[in-house]
C-alpha cells in the first residue's frame, strides 16, 4: 500500500476533457516522492474545490468526496466525474487554473502478481464511472512485465446508454455492453462475464462499478471458483479510517472499512454486495 | 502556548473529539509522518464499552447542509481488546508512551450503568499508558432507558458513585440533548468530575431520498441505526451557546467542541471559557487540521 502526505494539499487543475457524460479532471500532483504521489491502482482521494465548496443544493456539499485515481501519469493525477449531485457537479464545474483539495492516494488497491494468479488471465469488468480504477490498472498489466504473462487483459465495460458509454474511450480494447442496447451488448456486462468464464474460467477478476453490478461479478466468480478482487464504493466522511462511516458487512460477522480495509476487497471476505451505501454524491 | 489542564502539560490547546480521529487507522494511511506530525496536544479515544460492539448496520453517514449526521453506533473491542491490542498499539505511535515527547492518551468510555461504568474506570485506573479518562454520558440507562447524561440528578449520582474508581482525571463528556446543560455539568462537578467536555452531536435523523419522480414509498429513515447525531458547521453556534453557559455554572476546566474548522473558531469557545478545544469533524476533511488551527491561535 502506498501512504499519503499527511494532510489535504493543494492541487491546480491542468485539464477538463469531456467524455460524453463524464469529466476527466487533470491536476498537478508532481510534488513528492516517485514523481508525485503516484498510486497503486484501485487507491483513490478525497477531492474538494478550494473555492465554493458549499451553498450548492441543499447547502451542499461539505465533505469531500472520494475518486479513485483514473491515472497517474507525468506529474498529473487524472480523476473520472460524473455529476450526480451537488458535490460531483461543482467538481465537474472546475476549469484549469482552479484549485483542488486532494487527499491521497488512500486505502488497499488492487493487488497483483501473487503467485496464485500466474497463469490466470486477467478479465477487468467495470461499470458506470466505475470503470476508473481499471484505467490505471490497464496501463500496468498491459505492460512488458505483466504478471499474467503474454497477451492483454480482457476488457469488459458496461454502460448506462450511448453518453456514459464514451467513457469506453478510457481503456482499450473494451467490450462494451449498454443497458438500452445503443452501444455493443444489449443487456449488463455480467452477462458478458459470463460469456468469458463458461468460454474460459481460467481467469482472475478485478472489478469495479456500481453494487448490483458487483454483486453480480460476485456470485458468477463464486459460481466458477474465479478469484475476484472487488473497488467497492460507499458513503465515506474521511477516507483514513477515522469516522466508521463507509462500512461493509463482512463474510462471517463484523465490518470491513472501505477506506482502509478497501476499497479493493477480496469477493470471498464478502457475503453480499448491498445496493444502499451509496456515497455522498 | 503550553496549557496546564487536570495536573497535564500540553503542547497547545487543541485535541481531538472523541470517535473523530483513529490514530491506528491512520498511521496505515499516513505512515511515519502521523507520528511526525501529530495534530493532537493530547489523544482521546473512541468510546470503549465492557463487551465489544460491531456498531450499526451501514448506511451511517448523511450529509447535512454544513454537516454530517452519523450513525457509527460505537464500535469497538470492548475493554479487554482495548487493553490488550490497542494500548499496545497507540505506544507504538507514542500516544500514552513514557517521556516528554509522548502523546498524553485519554480514554473515552461509556457503561449502561454506574457499576458498568465502575468496572470500566478500575481497569483504565491500572494503566499508566491512561493520562486522563472521558466518561461519555449521551447512553441510556438500562433501568429507566434515559440518557444518563441528561437528567442533572442522575447525572450527579452517577458521577458519585464512580469517582472513587480511579485516581486519574475524570472529564465528564456532557450531552446536548437536554434541557439545561449547565445543571448537568454543575451535577458532574459536584459529582466529583475534574473536567467537563461539549458538546457531543445533536440528536439528527434523514430520511431516505426521494426517487426521481419526486415519490417515495415511506417515510424510512436512512440510517441504519434509526437516528444520529449532527455535527460540523451546522452546530457551531449551538456549541458556543452552550460552552458559554456551562464556563458560567462550573469552576472546572471546560473541553469546548463544536463544528471547529478554524483558529477563530477555537478562540471564541476559549474566549467564553474553555480551558481545551476539540476538533471533530473538520479532521475528516483535512486530518492535519488540528495543526492548523493550533498554529493560528495566538495565546
Amino acid at each position: 500500500m502506498s501512504t499519503a502526505p499527511f494532510g489535504r494539499r493543494e492541487l491546480t487543475i491542468t485539464g477538463v476533457q469531456r467524455l460524453g457524460a463524464y469529466t476527466v479532471l487533470r491536476a498537478d500532483d508532481a510534488d513528492g516522492p516517485r514523481g508525485g504521489w503516484a498510486p497503486i491502482p484501485g487507491q483513490f482521494a478525497m477531492l474538494a474545490a478550494v473555492e465554493r465548496w458549499g451553498g450548492g443544493e441543499g447547502e451542499r456539499p461539505y465533505l469531500a468526496r472520494a475518486f479513485s485515481y483514473a491515472r497517474h501519469t507525468g506529474g498529473e493525477a487524472h480523476f473520472l466525474l460524473e455529476d450526480v449531485g451537488p458535490g460531483t457537479r461543482r467538481l465537474c464545474e472546475l476549469q484549469a487554473g482552479e484549485r483542488l483539495w486532494a487527499l491521497g492516494p488512500l486505502g488497499r488497491g488492487f493487488r497483483v502478481g501473487g503467485r496464485d494468479l500466474d497463469e490466470r488471465r486477467a478479465i477487468l469488468v467495470g461499470g458506470g464511472v466505475g470503470i476508473a480504477p481499471l484505467a490505471i490498472l490497464q496501463d500496468g498489466l498491459d505492460g512488458a512485465s505483466s504478471p499474467h504473462g503474454e497477451g492483454e487483459a480482457t476488457v469488459l465495460l458496461g454502460f448506462r446508454d450511448h453518453a456514459r458509454a464514451e467513457g469506453a474511450a478510457l481503456m482499450r480494447g473494451a467490450r462494451v455492453a449498454t443497458d438500452d442496447g445503443s452501444v455493443g451488448h444489449h443487456g449488463f456486462v455480467t452477462e458478458l462475464l459470463a460469456q468469458e468464464l463458461d468460454r474460459d474460467a481460467h481467469a482472475t477478476i478485478y472489478a469495479c462499478g456500481p453494487a448490483p453490478m458487483l454483486e453480480g461479478v460476485r456470485a458468477l466468480c463464486e459460481r466458477h471458483g474465479v478469484p475476484a478482487q472487488l473497488a467497492l464504493e460507499a458513503g465515506m466522511a474521511c477516507g483514513f479510517g477515522a469516522c466508521f462511516g463507509c462500512v461493509v458487512p463482512r463474510r462471517g460477522g463484523g465490518h470491513l472499512r472501505v477506506c482502509v480495509d478497501g476499497p479493493v476487497i477480496d469477493a470471498t471476505e464478502l457475503d453480499h454486495i448491498d445496493a444502499h451505501a451509496g456515497a455522498p454524491a | 502556548m503550553s496549557v496546564q489542564f487536570c495536573g497535564l502539560e500540553l503542547a497547545h490547546p487543541i485535541i481531538n473529539g472523541s470517535g473523530t480521529f483513529d490514530a491506528i487507522a491512520a498511521s496505515r494511511s499516513f505512515g511515519e509522518q502521523l507520528r511526525e506530525r501529530f495534530p493532537f496536544a493530547a489523544y482521546v479515544s473512541k468510546t470503549i464499552t465492557l463487551a465489544p460492539r460491531e456498531g450499526n448496520p451501514p448506511p451511517r453517514l448523511w450529509e447535512a447542509p454544513a454537516g454530517l449526521v452519523n450513525s457509527i453506533g460505537l464500535p469497538n473491542k470492548g475493554l479487554d481488546g482495548y487493553l490488550s491490542e490497542d494500548l499496545p498499539a497507540l505506544v507504538g505511535l507514542g500516544i500514552g508512551a513514557d517521556g516528554p515527547a509522548a502523546i498524553p492518551l485519554i480514554t473515552n468510555v461509556m457503561g449502561a450503568s454506574a457499576q458498568e461504568i465502575a468496572t470500566l474506570l478500575r481497569a483504565c485506573d491500572q494503566r499508566p499508558e491512561i493520562a486522563a479518562v472521558e466518561l461519555n454520558v449521551s447512553c441510556p440507562n438500562v433501568r429507566t432507558g434515559l440518557d444518563i447524561g441528561a437528567d442533572p440528578h442522575t447525572l450527579e449520582a452517577v458521577v458519585r458513585e464512580v469517582r472513587g474508581c480511579t485516581r486519574k482525571p475524570l472529564i465528564v463528556k456532557l450531552t446536548p440533548n437536554t434541557a439545561d446543560v449547565g445543571a448537568c455539568a454543575r451535577g458532574a462537578e459536584q459529582g466529583g468530575a475534574d473536567a467537563v467536555s461539549l458538546i457531543n452531536t445533536l440528536r439528527a435523523s434523514a430520511l431516505t431520498p426521494r426517487t426521481h419522480d419526486g415519490g417515495r414509498t415511506a417515510a424510512t429513515p436512512w440510517l441504519g441505526g434509526g437516528s444520529g447525531g449532527l455535527s460540523g458547521p451546522a452546530i457551531r453556534a449551538v456549541a458556543l451557546a452552550q460552552v458559554a453557559s456551562v464556563a458560567a455554572r462550573v469552576s472546572i476546566p471546560v473541553i469546548g467542541m463544536g463544528g471547529v474548522q478554524s483558529a477563530a473558531h477555537a478562540q471564541d469557545l476559549l474566549d467564553v471559557g474553555a480551558t481545551l478545544i476539540a476538533v471533530g469533524t473538520e479532521s475528516f476533511r483535512d486530518p492535519a487540521a488540528g495543526t492548523r488551527i493550533a498554529a493560528g491561535l495566538h495565546m
